[in-house]
Order: structure tokens, then sequence, then C-alpha cells
């Protein structure tokens, strides 16, 4: 009786750890043609901390795959696996599609740094590149985006928008990502409006429904009108839709999962990257770097904007996207004041390297404080 | 300060719902002496299937039913392999937690409509509206706790039945005895077997209307793991309540309140930990837990845990 019992548990579980992992190849070839066809065709593997379904971070990520698909066609066969733990795990599914003869491994968590370095090293041969970190080696690439600048136009917009003067930001984790983005939108907002302050709470999660979803509601308590926010999930926006408040998405356009009380949302296009290192390693031009791309390379953008916002200032972010995209002026040039007045960068200047990195700092309108 | 206080009570008790359904209904499992685990995996179930029902029928009656039918069934296998098939209860609960966690995930991507690439995630569905009582339904402090939904106030009376049920009751009193002592409550002619399914799938069910709360009322439209480690609160929740249920109240106010203080903190600028503050129902927990213990040690009355909990009950050889 008992054998039998923990026949039934091991297979249980083995079932709930298979379903865990999927694998999915989006190759609709089947069979000894598509045997032959894949010793010829570049093969790339995509590398997923969560599902294209979360319509956040991976549903870009899975979009810019699409766009590879798109525009190199027959030349390429990509394939997807999705919810991969961070961490020793990695190693292992990074390693198996290195091994099953892959050209190309994009893996795109921050905690898949290490793994994709130690797996890298053992295959010289295959292209890797990871997204967000900071190590690289001769066949590995970091790639990432300044999403500071698409941030910084959607502090324009709120910035115009809020009646009450009070910003609600929900953000996950005091790191230097998204200290840098609640910054960038601060100065948006205080450009257009230095009355107003951005109120920021931390949620200590990524990806919490009932977590996030609390910590707005205590903003939209404390007077916010518009709620901004550095998460995986839309509740941030649903809870402030249901007050009838307004609030600026991020990663995906998620106005059009939440309606269009979403003024505009910043968000990611890997396409613009993806196709162009896929391409580089087809014509063997493929060279190891660290890519942070912004507004003009098209890897961050601002999705287009809710009917709601005026047109006075959609033009005024058409105007300064330009700014941007020519060069002539980014987001962390002076003058910025930190949170208690003292000076960071005056006029003519800009905060520098290392500190616009490590942004252990709040700029003047952030009412929060870093932990 | 009265806005304040009612705005945090309001989202106290909202957020306590979801928590009181599943502790009730697993005070009343492990009062029969089965342990179940399975209730985070159970309220995740819950959640996506009364979802994925509400949007397609529009119904929230079916919606509520068709959840406790699949929690019913889920804490019907842990009661199979645990008291029929005598497994250690951990471990049966433990899968059943995993598995549950897998599946919705699974069916939250394939149940969806074709617009949607089968996602229900980004979809809307029905959800229980907030209904205010006439009169008193919009002065302060009464407000939070009479302008709720439906499942909630239904709640404020499953505590006083459920508390009245275990300790007034013929049942509720042989229902504790079964948890106690199984052999002499078989020996005053009370079915042991029977007993401990019966409650193990009300156990579920309740689990159920949970989940479907926080899909369908407190956070409207699934997420993957919505539950967010509620499942497991609940276990810690049984605790502190000492398997009663009036207490059950007390535990879900603090354990559902706390995030809600924790992020007013933080908007109002205060410089206590938001960390330290989530930590609080926890060490409250460990703190009555030990308390529990040395009362029972000194003391002469009998409050912890039911004595059989956890032990799979065999009838004597024949």
């Amino acid at each position: 009786m008992k054998k039998k019992l923990y026949w039934l548990i091991l297979i249980i579980s083995a079932l709930t750890f298979l379903t865990g992992c999927q694998k999915k190849t989006d190759v609709s070839d089947s069979g000894d043609k598509a045997a032959v066809e894949q010793t010829e065709k570049f093969k790339i593997a995509f590398i997923y901390i969560g599902a294209p379904g979360d319509l956040g971070w991976t549903y870009e990520h899975y979009r810019g795959k699409q766009m590879i698909e798109t525009k190199y066609g027959s030349k390429v066969e990509t394939v997807h696996i999705e919810d991969v733990p961070e961490g020793p795990d990695a190693s292992r599914v990074i390693r198996q599609y290195a091994q099953e003869g892959y050209n190309m491994i994009f893996t795109t968590s921050f905690g898949y740094m290490d793994p994709t370095v130690e797996v890298a090293a053992e295959f010289p041969e295959v292209y890797f590149e990871h997204c967000s970190g900071y190590k690289t080696a001769d066949n590995l690439s970091t790639y990432f985006g300044k999403m500071y600048q698409p941030r910084y136009l959607s502090g324009l917009v709120a910035g115009s928008m809020t009646k009450s003067n009070i910003i609600g930001y929900v953000a996950a984790f005091p790191i230097p990502e998204v200290t840098r983005g609640i910054n960038a939108f601060t100065i948006g907002v205080r450009k257009v409006n230095p009355d107003a302050v951005v109120k920021v709470i931390w949620t200590s999660t990524w990806y919490n429904p009932t977590q996030e979803r609390e910590a707005a509601v205590a903003l939209l308590d404390a007077g916010a009108d518009i709620i901004a926010q550095h998460q995986d999930t839309t509740e941030p926006q649903k809870a402030a839709m249901e007050r009838g408040k307004l609030s600026i998405g991020y990663d995906s356009d998620m106005g059009s999962f939440v309606g269009e009380t979403v003024l505009t949302s910043p968000v990611w296009n890997w396409g613009a990257y993806y196709t162009r290192t896929v391409g580089e390693a087809l014509e063997g031009t493929w060279k190891s770097e660290s890519y942070w791309g912004g507004l003009k390379e098209g890897v961050v953008e601002l999705a287009k904007m809710s009917p709601l916002v005026p047109a006075d200032v959609v033009s005024l972010v058409e105007t300064e996207t330009a700014k941007i995209i020519s060069g002539s002026w980014d987001v962390f040039d002076g003058p910025i004041k930190d949170q208690d007045g003292n000076i960071l960068a005056a006029e003519g200047e800009s905060i520098d390297a290392g500190k616009l990195l490590s942004q252990s700092f709040f700029v003047e309108g952030v009412d929060g404080k870093l932990k | 300060m009265i806005g304040l206080i009612t705005s945090l009570l309001a989202i106290t008790i909202s957020a306590g719902t979801s928590l009181l359904y599943a502790t009730i209904g697993e005070i009343y499992t492990e009062r029969s002496g089965i342990l179940n685990l399975g209730i985070e995996g159970m309220m995740l179930m819950g959640a996506v299937t009364s979802f994925a029902v509400s949007y397609y029928t529009n119904s929230l009656f079916l919606a509520l039913l068709i959840a406790m039918v699949v929690t019913a069934f889920m804490a019907l296998i842990h009661a199979f392999l645990t008291i029929t098939m005598k497994a250690n209860q951990v471990v049966s609960g433990l899968s059943i937690t995993i598995f549950g966690t897998g599946l919705s995930s699974f069916l939250g991507k394939r149940l969806g409509p074709e617009s949607n690439n089968f996602n229900l995630y980004g979809v809307n569905g029905k959800n229980f509206p907030d209904i205010q009582v006439p009169l008193v339904g919009d002065w302060p402090i009464f407000s939070a706790i009479l302008n709720q939904d439906i499942l909630t106030y239904i709640a404020y009376l499953i505590i006083p039945l459920a508390w009245f049920f275990m300790y007034k009751t013929k049942k509720g009193l042989n229902l504790r005895a079964v948890g106690e002592n199984p052999r002499t409550a078989e020996a005053m002619g009370i079915n042991v077997i029977r007993t401990r399914y019966i409650y193990t799938v009300i156990g579920g069910m309740f689990a159920g209307i949970g989940g479907a709360h926080l899909a369908l009322a407190y956070t409207p439209g699934w997420n993957e793991h919505i539950t967010g480690g509620r499942g497991w609160i609940v276990i810690a929740l049984v605790i502190f309540a000492m398997w009663n249920p009036g207490k059950a109240i007390l535990g879900t106010l603090l354990f559902g309140g706390i995030n809600a203080i924790q992020f007013r903190l933080q908007a109002a600028g205060t410089d206590i930990p938001a960390s330290l503050l989530n930590m609080l129902p926890y060490l409250v927990t460990v703190l009555a837990l030990v308390l529990l213990t040395v009362y029972e040690n000194y003391g002469k009355r009998k409050i912890g845990a039911p004595s059989a909990l956890g032990k799979p009950y065999m009838k004597e050889d024949k």
C-alpha cells in the first residue's frame, strides 16, 4: 500500500516539474525535413524568467523574438523556454541549449549573468547575449536600454495632468535601475510642474498582485491622482482606474489591457537590438559589446498616448523626444539637485558616470526614502 | 484621522476576507486531525476557475460553485491519500500545493479567449461589487464594515456560526473528539474515517471561496500566483487562532491589515522599516506558539493543537 503511494507522489511531482519548464519551438516544419534543415539554419534560443503571458517584461522579449523571425524568416530558427529560475537551474538550461547546437543564446534576466558567463566560457563557438548585466566575454555581450529616457517623457505627461500635485510611484526594490527610473520620471514631472511631488512606496516584490494593489491604494489615499509604477503587474493601474484616477504604465503598452486611464507607458522594444545583433552574427561581423541603447536606437520608446492626453502635452513630448534623439540634451544633464537641495550637477554639467550608474540618490521632488 | 482609520479598516477587512474563509476551513480540517498544507494550491485553483467561469458565464454564483467543486475535489485527493492510504500528510499537502500552483498557471494560459492568445491575464470578468448598507453605510468607521462585497458580509455571519457549530453542537463535539482521540471517538460510535473525509472536503471548499474572493472581489482578474503566499499565512493563522474559529478574526485582521498599514506608513514618511512591519504577524505567531506551550505545560487546560493532528488513524487489527 505504502509503496504504491510513494510511486503516485513521485509521478505527481515529476509531472509538475516537467510542466514547470515548458519548451516551445515555434517551427512549423515537422519530421525529417526539419531535421535536415536544422543543420543549416541559424538556431537561436531565448531563456525567459517568466512567461509571455505576463504582458510585461517577458512578453516584450517575446515580441523581440517574433521580430527576428519576421526579418530573417527561414534563415533562423528560434525557440524559447519559460519560467527558468535564476541560479544553478539556469546554468543547466543554458548549457543544454549550447550542447544541442544552438548558435546564439539570449538570457533575459539579470540573475542569469553568472550562469551565462559560466556556460559561455565552455562554448566559445556559441554567441551569448545577456540582458541587463555587466559582465562580458569574447563571445558574450550584454545589452540593456536607457529606459530612463521614456520614463522622463512619461513624467512630462504626469506632471502636466496632475491636479493634486501628488503623483504616486509603486516601486519594486531600491536598486539603480529602479531609482534611475524614479529620478528621470521626477525630473520630467518637475520640468512642467515645479510644485508636484512624486511619492514613492517600495513593495519589495517584482510580482505580487495583491501587494502592489495595496501599495497603489495607499498612495491614492495619500492624495495621489496619478499612479506610476515599476512592477511586473498591471494592478497599480487597475487600482487607480477603479478610483477614477489616472496612471502611467510600464514594460508594455498597458493601456491596451487596462483602458484609456493609462495615459502612456514607457516600453521596451527589444526587436530593434535583436534584429541588429542577429544580423551581425549571420554576416560574421558580430563583436562582443556592452550595448545601452536609448530612444535614438529604438530599444526603448513611449507607447501611444491615451486620448485623454491634451494635444499640447503630446506636442511637448514630441519636442523633448526630438531633443533626446538628436543628442543635444539628455535627462541627467544639469542643473539637478538632490532631495535635500544639494547640487548634483550644475548648469552645463551632467551627473558623473559613476553616480549615474549607482543612482544612490533621489532628485529634488521625490517624496520617499532610499533604504 | 477618522477618514484614515476608516480607509485602513476597510482595506484590512477586504484583505482579510480571503484569509478568513481559508483559515476557518483549515481550522475545521485540522480539528478532525488532518493537516492540509495544500491550501495555497487550492486557493490558486479556486481563483483561476472562478475567474474563468465568471468571464464566460457572467454568473458569480456559478463561478463560486465551480471553484468550490474544484477545490473540494482537490481536498478529496488529499483525504484519499492521507486517510484511506494513510500517507504522510505533510508530503501529500505539499504535493497538492505544487500541483495546484502549476496547474493554475497552466490553466491561466489556456482558458482565456482566443483574442487574447488564450490568456486569462488581462481580460476583465464580472466581479462582486461593493454593497453599501443603507443609512449607516456612509458613516465614518461604519462605512468600512458596511460597504463591502457580499462574500465579506457572509464571512461576518460565518465566524459566529463556525464557532457555535464547533463548541455548542453535538456534531462539533464529535469533530473535536475525532481530532483529539480518534480511538475513543470510534468507541463512542463516531465514524472517524467519514468525519475526517467530510471536514477535509469542507476545508477545501472554504479555501476555494477564499481564492475566488481574491479573483472576483479583492484584486479582480487573474494573475499568476495571485495569492502571493496567502495559503501559507493561513497555516500560521490557524496556529495563531489556536484552532478556534472565533479567534480567527483577530488573526486575519492582523495579517490582512499589516500590509495596508505598512504601505501607509511609507506614504506618510515614517522611519519604521517596512520589512520589520512585514515580519510582525509571523513574530506574533511564534510568540503565540511559545505562550501556548508554556501555558499548556504549567496550566491544566488544553487549548493547543488537536492531539491526533497529523497522525493517520489505524483501526486495530482484527
